[in-house]
């Protein structure tokens, strides 16, 4: 008899995982909250460093999911831990007994409307990377074109008046991608990023920035400290130039602000049933930080991706791969002796 | 401008507003500068909507102005709010509402440092006792009267005899609105709609049937900010401020300005008529400045009180442009008359600002 497996989220940790356990002989059951599978990773456009296009990898990995049982729309209603398996309740009205769990909730995005200085759902020129991604997504271009656009990094990450002193990893990255391409989309506009220092830690990021730079994009950094709009509808911004030590002035047609990583909401819910511990950023607490990331404090649930903190992708699809062999072993070692 | 997304951000920001029975203490410099506009708020609270707003003549300054020039240390501030606070209860009152902004903020302030460090709240409760022997008490509610104002609004729009509107064209007059930094600025929830976005004023002049202006300026300092004006050499920061933003209003076009602090309406109505003798320019119609006005000031003016009545011939911008914009009645040979009909003399008529 196969075991059953639950998997929590069908963002790419989810849907990676699944497949991989599937493979492996389980039978894995997918619970998504929202009507389409692929988490965040499906309202993204192109993803940096190479600008390969979302669809393309979310579609790899959707054609991997044959075998898995999934649920979208589907929450979990309630989850217990049984004397060796865990009952839970699928807002879909099914039960299902698992001997493993696999939380892969992913994160939820900073609401960009908390830092009320950047007037994000005031003022119509500012909106959010997803924003952007979306009308990418869509093929919209604006007209006229915009004059000057403008990313400010950062946004609810290493803010501790936001309450998340932590760096979300993938934001700066994800501006200087976004700038490209929109500086490729209106060569004539000025695009500005402000940001506090570039994290571009990742293989072939550095070649980014400096595309970016050969572009003619204008790398400014300092925090912005307030937007206002102009009699024009255009956007005044404010911001400090921390390397020449002035405080400067732009008017801009889009502020586009690079919201954080935050703990999913709905990651939490299923936390609070189990009382699985959370560190003082708000991301689930692994078993330890160095052997075993994968792992929970509970026996047979385990994390993979953003649940315990941000993540790029390629991380994120390492979590995935990796909960999979920690639950693989964990069903041999507890369910096959 | 998405006005949805200000609504959203407005009801994050509700103070509670106890609708009666405050303890009132007065500004110390409000009442050189608009002679009228405590007398009014008191005359409107007690009498038009028969509030009960007490108010004692044991009461002091509540020390802001020493405390934010350096002058006294910050125990002899709080010693000084600890006595204003037992006068309070000592008269039998638990909401404390004050007109000064400095105080407000000065206020919120001590309650926040002694709700952190209570043993500071015990020594300053001893100095109290030792200094004036009165018991100590905390309010149970603090409010700026501009808050009660807000509270208010409706009522007030209620009585009102003249709406914010050009009575020529019946649109509503373009306002723009200026909180005090102290106000909201230091502590987001103590304001009515936080600091960015405060609501204060907003919800007045909206009630009263205005537009407000929002302009790109909006948040910056007035032009007093202590330091600015109290230390001679640093006067010009103080000028460069208001011309700031009258430069950022002027595009708007706004009719009129309100404020609910005691500089800010100060600077910027004086500071107009600097900018027109050193500068030649004016910011209203017709070679006028922008009148600016205290909140009691427009409550009074919506509610048909006469404008002299108001003080307002103690403003350096004309007003008379504005009240014949909204139609008020006012006759120009009572305009430096004393309460006593008695006649106070003509200042000296600026070259540049009409």
């Amino acid at each position: 008899m196969k075991n059953n497996i639950l998997v929590i989220g069908g963002g790419p940790a989810g849907l990676e995982a699944s497949s991989i356990l599937s493979r492996m002989g389980y039978n894995v059951i997918l619970a998504e909250k929202e009507k389409l599978l692929g988490g965040h990773l499906a309202k993204w456009d192109r993803l940096f460093p190479d600008q390969v296009p979302a669809k393309e990898v979310l579609n790899d990995m959707l054609g991997r999911m044959d075998g898995v049982k999934c649920f979208t729309e589907t929450k979990v209603n309630s989850i217990n831990l049984l004397e060796n398996s865990y009952n839970a309740m699928l807002s879909n009205g099914i039960t299902v007994l698992a001997d493993a769990v696999l939380l892969a909730s992913g994160f939820d995005l900073f609401k960009a409307e908390k830092k009320e200085e950047y007037g994000y759902g005031i003022y119509e020129g500012v909106l959010t990377n997803a924003d952007l991604e979306k009308a990418f997504q869509e093929g919209k271009k604006s007209s006229p074109a915009p004059r000057a656009i403008g990313f400010v990094h950062c946004v609810g990450s290493r803010d501790e008046k936001a309450g998340n002193p932590a760096c979300s990893k993938v934001c700066c990255a994800t501006a200087v991608k976004q700038a490209i391409e929109t500086k490729e989309l209106y060569p004539e506009a000025d695009v500005y990023c402000f940001y506090m220092d570039l994290r571009m830690f990742g293989r072939h990021y550095e070649d980014l920035y400096l595309r970016a730079q050969k572009s003619g994009i204008r790398f400014i950094r300092g925090r912005v400290s307030e937007v206002a709009e102009t009699a024009e509808g255009r956007l005044l911004v404010k911001a400090e130039d921390t390397l020449s030590s002035k405080p400067l002035k732009v008017t801009l047609d889009r502020l586009v602000l690079m919201a954080g990583m935050r703990p999913s909401k709905t990651g939490h819910d299923v936390g609070r049933q189990l009382n699985l511990s959370i560190e003082d950023d708000g991301f689930f607490s692994a078993k330890d930080g160095l052997q075993n990331l994968q792992k929970s404090k509970l026996p047979g649930f385990f994390y993979a991706g953003a649940c315990t903190g941000p993540k790029t992708l390629p991380d994120t699809l390492h979590e995935a791969r990796s909960a999979a062999m920690e639950i693989d072993r964990y069903i041999k070692e507890n369910f096959r002796k | 401008m998405i006005y949805e997304g200000k609504k959203k951000i407005w009801a994050e920001y509700q103070k509670e507003i106890p609708e009666d029975h405050y303890f009132y203490v007065r500004s110390c410099i409000r009442q050189s500068f608009f002679p009228a506009s405590e007398a009014t708020f008191l005359d409107i609270t007690r009498n038009k909507l028969g509030k009960d707003i007490f108010e004692t003549e044991h009461h002091t300054t509540c020390g802001g102005i020493a405390y934010h020039s350096d002058a006294i240390p910050q125990e002899t501030a709080m010693t000084i709010i600890a006595r204003q606070f037992a006068l309070m209860h000592k008269y039998g009152y638990e909401n404390y509402v004050c007109s000064c902004i400095t105080s407000f903020g000065l206020y919120c302030e001590t309650l926040e440092t002694w709700r952190e460090y209570p043993e500071l709240q015990q020594k300053i409760a001893e100095n109290l006792w030792k200094t004036c022997h009165l018991e100590f008490a905390k309010p149970k509610f603090l409010v700026h009267a501009s808050d009660l104002i807000f509270k208010y609004r409706m009522q007030i729009a209620a009585k009102s005899k003249f709406k914010l509107v050009n009575k020529n064209t019946g649109e509503p007059l373009r306002v723009v609105e200026h909180i005090g930094c102290h106000y909201s600025k230091m502590f987001p929830s103590k304001g009515v709609g936080g600091a960015e976005y405060p609501y204060v004023l907003v919800g007045m002049v909206e009630a009263w049937g205005g537009q407000i202006v929002d302009y790109p300026e909006r948040r910056h300092c007035c032009g007093f900010g202590f330091r600015q004006y109290f230390i001679k050499g640093n006067r010009g920061y103080s000028l460069s401020n208001t011309h700031k933003k009258f430069e950022s209003m002027e595009p708007f076009k706004p009719d009129m300005i309100i404020t609910n602090c005691p500089g800010c309406p100060y600077f910027l109505d004086r500071w107009q008529y600097v900018i027109a003798e050193t500068e030649g320019k004016t910011y209203g119609q017709d070679g006028h400045g922008i009148p600016v006005f205290t909140y009691e000031e427009v409550a009074g003016l919506v509610m048909g009180y006469d404008p002299w009545d108001l003080g307002l011939q103690t403003h350096q911008v004309s007003v008379e442009p504005l009240l014949d914009k909204i139609g008020i009645p006012y006759d120009p040979a009572k305009k430096y008359l004393g309460k006593n009909g008695k006649y106070l003399g003509e200042p000296e008529k600026p070259h540049c600002l009409k």
